[in-house]
């Protein structure tokens, strides 16, 4: 096995696909890298923090990026959203089976501030343009900074979401929101409480990811070559379904204090464990207690 | 600027909106058309709750209003942070906003933003900017994050940015770089007959994203384009 939270965005990459079929768009050696960097004496990297392009899963034709979280916490720069709305417009060119994005990153890239912002609104549209051409989105979140800000809604806009335990995504860190509101708000150094407000098995429960996986590079692999054949367009039906869910979350756990008196509500007894227990005795309880089966 | 004096000028053939704690929901007519209104007042951030209504608008005018289109108005200061947005899944909230609005948008509603105070990050990305064209007035504070906090982030000296943002649209907040970088179609001054832009704007046909395009053609965005295209013409 391999661990998906400790390899770099390429070697998850080269562990996802068959084995040799990667071709990389734009690779290393054509020195695409951001132009806003050097003037604040930051080193560039020749792929912007994402590698980009094509390759097969069991076979199956695909496209790829992958966020690199040791770059400046995978943040999206110019040259990084565009190579990621490359790739979403070519697909539509090229019909692949899906496009696979494996996101690990912060959001805006703040060493490009405006440019970063715009470039995750252009990604948004690339990824909600590319399921209305009928081809899936799928999106693996297990990095360790996560998946956050606008990469967060990025990740949300896509068809699905496949998760590992250790994966995190939300809107805003921990550490900005303590440092707006204190410590009160929301305690950065609590790891506990991190991560289960923005954790995987949180974002299961709710229904916020598809499924949740364990630390294995090969259960990713597994799990996206069985979501491949998911539904693609963003229809009237399927707003309104995520609409009533979403006004549903609100009604029954809007006043919820802490992610253990969600899980409560939710039918799960000692919800206190649920942090404690590996990804199969997880499931075992939880696949029964989701947002989506309460009625 | 505050919402109704705004709405005054937007709106001269008259508006039903309505203000619930800074969430704005309601019509307009523009020339002699009825337009959905949905936006935030006052600076205010962006909630699940706020993103949630905003939706069920846009759905219900979808459903109900064939065609009708929508204006977005904008003045937020991101979104809000709070531990109880997180663990509800605040990024789920807006995505499906964004996406509603995109539907709308392939079911032929035109969709106008207008920037009229602040616009910061998760307040503008799933509102203004998933719009078909993003207006702002001139006096419009868009930007990521104040300069200070964004030295105290990126650990990079307050003067260097200062510097900086002279030249680079980049680093400077302000309607003015956006517009340079393609992401505001076009800045208004109060000056202007208001009521007029707004309908001009809606007699536009909706349009691909040419927001790329438009920043290098203003100069403030150089890369983002032709890296685009190299992606679509590579052979591998």
């Amino acid at each position: 096995m391999t661990s998906y939270l400790e390899a770099n965005g390429r070697e998850r990459l080269q562990k996802l696909l068959d084995v040799g079929s990667f071709e990389e768009f734009l690779p290393p050696q054509e020195k695409i890298s951001s132009p806003h960097l050097e003037q604040l004496g930051i080193p560039a990297a020749f792929d912007d923090g994402v590698a980009i392009g094509r390759g097969r899963l069991k076979g199956e034709k695909v496209f790829v990026a992958s966020e690199e979280g040791a770059f400046l916490g995978g943040g999206v720069g110019e040259v990084h959203g565009a190579k990621l709305v490359g790739l979403l417009k070519k697909a539509q060119k090229e019909n692949p089976k899906a496009v696979l994005l494996l996101l690990e990153s912060g959001g805006v890239r703040l060493h490009e501030a405006n440019a970063g912002l715009i470039a995750v609104s252009e990604t948004m549209r690339a990824v909600v343009e590319t399921r209305m051409a009928g081809i899936p989105v799928i999106v693996l979140i297990g990095g360790s900074n996560g998946c956050f800000g606008g990469t967060g809604i990025v990740a949300q806009c896509a068809n699905l979401i496949l998760m590992s335990e250790e994966g995190r995504t939300s809107m805003s860190g921990p550490e900005v929101i303590e440092t707006a509101r204190g410590v009160e708000e929301f305690d950065s150094q609590d790891h506990a409480l991190v991560w289960r407000t923005t954790g995987g098995k949180q974002r299961y429960l709710l229904e916020d990811c598809l499924q949740i996986l364990p630390d294995n590079i090969d259960d990713f692999r597994e799990a996206a070559f069985q979501a491949l054949n998911c539904y693609g367009p963003i229809t009237l039906e399927g707003m309104l379904e995520e609409n009533k869910l979403l006004a549903d979350r609100i009604a029954k756990f809007g006043k919820a204090k802490d992610a253990l008196e969600i899980w409560a509500k939710l039918g799960i007894q000692n919800p206190e464990q649920l942090p404690m227990l590996e990804i199969a005795e997880f499931l075992e309880i939880a696949k029964h207690h989701r947002a989506g089966d309460l009625k | 600027m505050n919402w109704k004096d705004l709405a005054t000028l937007l709106f001269p053939n008259g508006y039903r909106i309505q203000e619930d704690n800074s969430n704005l929901m309601g019509e307009a007519t523009v020339g002699n058309k009825t337009v959905t209104v949905i936006g935030v007042a006052n600076q205010a951030q962006v909630g699940v709750d706020i993103c949630l209504q905003h939706a069920t608008v846009i759905l219900n005018t979808i459903q109900y209003h064939p065609g009708q289109g929508i204006v977005i108005l904008v003045d937020s200061l991101g979104q809000f942070l709070s531990h109880r947005d997180e663990l509800l899944g605040l990024n789920r909230y807006m995505a499906h906003l964004a996406k509603c609005l995109h539907l709308a948008r392939t079911k032929g509603h035109k969709t106008v933003g207008l920037v009229y105070g602040e616009a910061v990050s998760g307040g503008f990305l799933a509102s203004g900017m998933m719009a078909d064209e993003c207006y702002a007035l001139e006096a419009a504070n868009i930007r990521v994050m104040a300069l200070p906090a964004m030295a105290r982030v990126t650990k990079i000296p307050q003067e260097t940015l200062v510097e900086l943002s002279k030249s680079n649209p980049v680093f400077a907040p302000g309607s003015s770089n956006y517009y340079k970088m393609g992401a505001i179609e076009e800045v208004w001054s109060l000056q202007d007959d208001l009521g007029l832009k707004l309908k001009k704007a809606f007699e536009r046909p909706i349009q691909q994203d040419k927001r790329n395009m438009l920043g290098i053609e203003r100069g403030g965005r150089k890369l983002a384009y032709p890296v685009v295209e190299r992606v679509l013409t590579e052979n591998t």
